[in-house]
């Protein structure tokens, strides 16, 4: 096990968010026991009164989330010196079999705590607590995910034993080699090119149709997970490749470095949040038929699929300037 | 407009020291006029004014505004009617000090989010209305009693709501300052808002132009009159 | 969307003029809030700036070194091995290196001596750091004499003070000639202290070294990726260590702040009631209590890490240099380069705002949803 400054706070984050999820679901699990909108009774009151705290309590779980994603791929990037053959973050969180999952555990706590924060928005916005259940459903399933992620985030780290060979992202990212990851990265140009532009216009299209009915939640969430999955595809496909100038590297942390000038911030923030809002908005628009959210849903969605396609553009447009921009002649 | 329903309040439900300060309240109160609640203390006055005022929620029972039905709305809901529909005035003038009488006054639109100019227009227009522009820029913790008292008239007036609610205004003032009280009071009852008044203050009776008087005893009501 | 600005306006308007309200009250926690940022971020900026100057230091080395191994310690290598050596497949450039030790008792200190010989050095010509010149207030066209391995004076002219981006390696370094080394140590001419190679391609530098073993078995070759790895683990493990000594710290951080957030004065109190009372919710308390959170986050942030910004890389780093520096004797003014680093503020952040933020959470949701009639039954 490694003792660095950075494992210590990632430790503390994890240790924080469970901690402050689990105590919320402590709460939320006795709502969705003894909930009645109608009693003025105290123990209504103060349950009332309790999820404010809930939604606070959850909100700090999204910023930590967040910073701990980051922080933890900066982690990964600064400890490649320490384990032969890895030169990058890829490396590192293939040291051992933890790595990976920690990553993916950290990105759907933060997509489910997104979701949640924008549930609870809507459901502030109607008079009887329409969805109660739902959020507090939702909550029960975060809970044991961010649970999950300290146990396995914490065995990650136990596993980082200095002196493993490890596979870079010159291995497990490239075409030679086996897995998903290598597939990923083995995937021809052409084709995925057309993959990630006719992704662009699916979800554009699904986006106006799904502003035009509303009835087309489930086409637009789906269709803005797929297109995230799409993006991280191209990101390792080829959009890399361009962005370092090198045919061989694939790697998608890489591009967080400042040597190049921090260009992952300005690529993965506003994919993260157009998935986040575009999955949001689907999942909400169902609820339009709810009495007390009719006036208020479809405005709310309507926004959030507007930002969702806005966050969705820039991330394409700035894609392709990178593209356009490099030396880097991929497709003859 | 306001209709309550078989309203009860329990303090401290399912305990030994449980207090059923009102039992069964049912009461229509209309629009204008000057209404006075009237009891001894500890009948359950004020109690009855935070459920008209939307500052709790009774325990059981129905209360509408306006035909809306407001008993079961969340916090946030009820804030809300609330800030738009009635301004307190309390027994303790509570202001809060180390702020100056103009913060004073504007500080119940802050959550509204008012364009600043306006909110600032606005408590100049309130503050010049109960003599107390000189004051503006002072701590209100140098205000004499019925200065500080007209401040809290202001700040209660400061989101034009329909209805003034005045818990024992005059019972931290000398009676001198009592009438200057009531006498705004009627003033504003004169413009068009309905105002709200509970008291067991003998003066409060002959100083004001009342319309109705509610006798409150032990949480029920004890007599109803309008005059 | 422009009522929700002017509303945050107002609240933190009100935030800030409460704060000034109550300076005394607040004043304690801010304090220790900023050294508590100060004492990490001094840590963080510290090791940081060692590492990246152990970096540039190493940027220039070469990237094997291979030495002699006699009964398992460092001997001096045989000057036969360069040919051998230049044969192995990869390996495009072969050097062999003279370099050692020299205590001078009159500093009580060691030096570091190496054979420069792009710079052409005469025989009883040396090039010393700074810091060493500084230390035996010596200078250019000043003799230093040295004890030569026969007992005899061996005095040396000084031609030049080294100037380097990296203090770190060049403080207590002496370089010298071919000659002036051998007559020294009375090293024969045919033996090397150990031989640097230059590998064609890095990455390969591994296999070259596993050639170098099996063609030269007495021999011990290093990577330049190695040394990197050490240095990192050391500095790792001691901010690692100056992390968790901190972490008591951290906690009673925590538990002041929980106090402060919890034990609202009664004045506090009142006034929370007064602001639900006349139209503010819940919502609206939280609001403002958390901007009062951030305000002060962000001054204690942001005054903790210029101090030790100003702390490491303008004064010196009197704090947690020895523990982080480790051999500090010759170093007394070692100069880091200032260069901001994103990990290091986030992990800041996770140590310092988070653990605010975890602390005050519930107490401020308490004091939020205080009972807005509360102060009509006063
Ligand atoms: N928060 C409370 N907890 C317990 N008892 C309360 C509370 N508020 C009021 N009461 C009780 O309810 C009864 C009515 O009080 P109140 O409405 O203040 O009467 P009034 O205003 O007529 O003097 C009193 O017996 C009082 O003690
Ligand atoms: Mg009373």
């Amino acid at each position: 096990m490694l003792i660095t400054p950075a494992i210590v706070a990632l430790q503390g984050i994890a240790l924080s968010v469970a901690g402050t999820v689990l105590l919320a679901s402590g709460f939320a699990g006795r709502i969705l026991r003894r909930w009645d909108i109608h009693s003025g009774s105290e123990l209504q009151l103060r349950m009332e009164r309790q999820t404010y705290l809930i939604s606070t309590l959850l909100g700090f779980a999204l910023g930590a989330e967040l910073l701990s994603l980051l922080l933890f791929v900066h982690t990964a990037e600064s400890l490649s010196s320490q384990f032969v053959g890895a030169m990058c973050a890829t490396g590192v969180l293939n040291v051992n079999a933890f790595g990976f999952p920690t990553l993916l555990l950290k990105i759907a706590v933060f997509f489910l705590a997104a979701l949640w924060l924008l549930l609870n928005r809507v459901d502030n916005r109607g008079y009887d607590y329409p969805l109660v259940r739902v959020k507090y459903g939702l909550l029960m399933v975060i809970a044991p995910l961010t649970v999950a992620e300290g146990v396995v985030q914490t065995s990650y780290f136990l596993g980082l034993t200095p002196e493993v060979i490890t596979s870079c992202c010159g291995s497990l990212f490239s075409s030679e080699s086996k897995g998903v990851a290598a597939e990923l990265a083995g995937l021809p140009p052409w084709p995925t090119l057309v993959l990630f532009y006719g992704m662009a216009g699916l979800i554009l299209i699904a986006g106006l149709l799904f502003l035009r009915w509303l009835r087309l939640g489930p086409l637009f969430a789906t269709s803005s997970l797929l297109g995230f999955g799409v993006a991280i595809t191209a990101i390792i496909a080829f959009l890399s490749l361009y962005v370092y100038e090198n045919p061989n590297h694939h790697c998608p942390f890489c591009l967080l470095k400042v040597g190049y000038d921090y260009v992952g911030y300005a690529l993965y923030l506003p994919l993260f949040a157009a998935a986040a809002l575009g999955l949001s908005a689907g999942v909400i628009a169902p609820f339009r038929r709810i009495a007390s959210l009719q006036a208020v849903i479809p405005s709310e969605v309507r926004q959030l699929t507007a930002l969702a396609l806005i966050g969705f553009g820039l991330f394409y447009a700035l894609a392709t300037w990178l593209m356009l921009r490099s030396n880097l002649v991929l497709l003859g | 407009m306001i209709e309550l329903t078989e309203v009860s309040k329990t303090f401290n439900q399912n305990q030994p020291n449980e207090c059923r300060a009102l039992r069964g309240v049912s009461l229509r109160l209309e629009r204008g006029g000057v209404t006075v609640f009237k009891g001894p203390s500890g009948s359950g006055k004020t109690t009855l004014l935070t459920l008209v005022g939307c500052l709790a929620r009774p325990t059981a029972g129905r209360i509408a505004l306006d035909g809306r039905l407001l008993s079961n709305l969340p916090e946030r809901f009820l804030t809300d009617v609330r800030r738009h529909t009635f301004g307190f005035v309390f027994q303790q003038f509570n202001l809060i000090r180390g702020l100056t009488v103009l913060e004073n006054v504007m500080l119940p639109a802050y959550p509204l989010g008012r364009p600043h100019r306006e909110l600032m227009d606005a408590a100049h227009a309130l503050l010049d209305r109960f003599g107390l522009a000189a004051k503006a820029t002072s701590k209100v913790e140098w205000l004499s009693g019925g200065e500080a008292q007209r401040t809290a008239l202001a700040r209660a007036l400061i989101n034009d709501p329909a209805v003034l609610i005045a818990d024992e205004p005059t019972a931290n003032l000398d009676s001198a300052l009592s009438r200057e009280v009531l006498a705004l009071l009627a003033e504003l009852a004169a413009q068009g808002r309905t105002v709200f008044i509970s008291s067991h203050d003998p003066l409060v009776f002959e100083a004001t132009q009342i319309n109705r008087v509610i006798e409150v005893h032990d949480g029920q009501i004890a007599g109803d009159r309008r005059c | 969307m422009r009522a929700f600005l002017e509303r945050q306006r107002y609240l933190i308007d009100y935030t800030l003029a409460a704060l000034l309200r109550r300076k005394t009250r607040n004043l304690g926690l801010l304090l220790v809030y900023t050294l508590l940022v100060f004492l990490f971020s001094s840590v963080l900026l510290l090791s940081q700036g060692l590492r990246r100057e152990a970096a540039t230091l190493l940027q220039d080395a070469p990237e094997v070194i291979v030495q002699r191994l006699v009964a398992g310690r460092h001997d001096l290598a045989p000057a036969a091995w360069l040919d051998r050596l230049r044969r192995i497949r990869g390996v495009s450039a072969v050097q062999g290196r003279l370099w050692g030790y020299y205590y001078d008792p009159a500093v009580k200190a060691n030096y570091t001596l190496m054979v420069a010989p792009e710079r052409g050095l005469a025989a009883d010509e040396i090039v010393v750091g700074a810091a060493l010149a500084r230390v035996r207030q010596i200078g250019v066209g000043d003799y230093l004499g040295l004890r030569a391995a026969n007992g005899q004076p061996l005095p040396l002219k000084i031609t030049g003070l080294l100037e380097s981006a990296s203090e770190l390696l060049s403080a207590d370094l002496l370089l010298l000639s071919e000659a002036g080394y051998r007559a020294l140590f009375a090293i024969p001419p045919d033996v090397y202290t150990d031989v640097a190679l230059t590998v064609r391609n890095p990455r390969e530098a591994r296999t070259v070294a596993e050639k170098i073993t099996l063609a030269l078995p007495d021999s011990r070759p290093i990577l330049r990726a190695e040394i990197l790895r050490t240095y990192d683990a050391v500095f790792n493990w001691r901010e690692g260590l100056a992390f968790l000594t901190l972490g008591a710290l951290l906690l009673a951080f925590m538990i002041l702040a929980w106090d402060k957030a919890a034990g609202l004065s009664a004045e506090e109190k009142r006034e929370i009631g007064i602001l639900k009372a006349i139209g503010w919710e819940t919502g609206d308390i939280l609001r403002m209590k958390l901007w009062e959170g951030a305000l002060l986050s962000l001054t204690a942030f942001l005054a903790g890490y210029a101090l030790a910004w100003h702390q490491v890389f303008y004064a010196g780093a009197a704090l947690f240099g020895p523990v982080l520096k480790g051999w500090a004797v010759l170093y007394p003014e070692l100069q880091l380069t200032p260069a901001v680093d994103m990990q290091l503020i986030l992990v800041l952040l996770a140590v310092s705002v988070l653990p605010y933020i975890v602390a005050t959470l519930i107490p401020i949701w308490r004091t939020a949803t205080a009972d807005p009639d509360a102060v009509m039954r006063g």
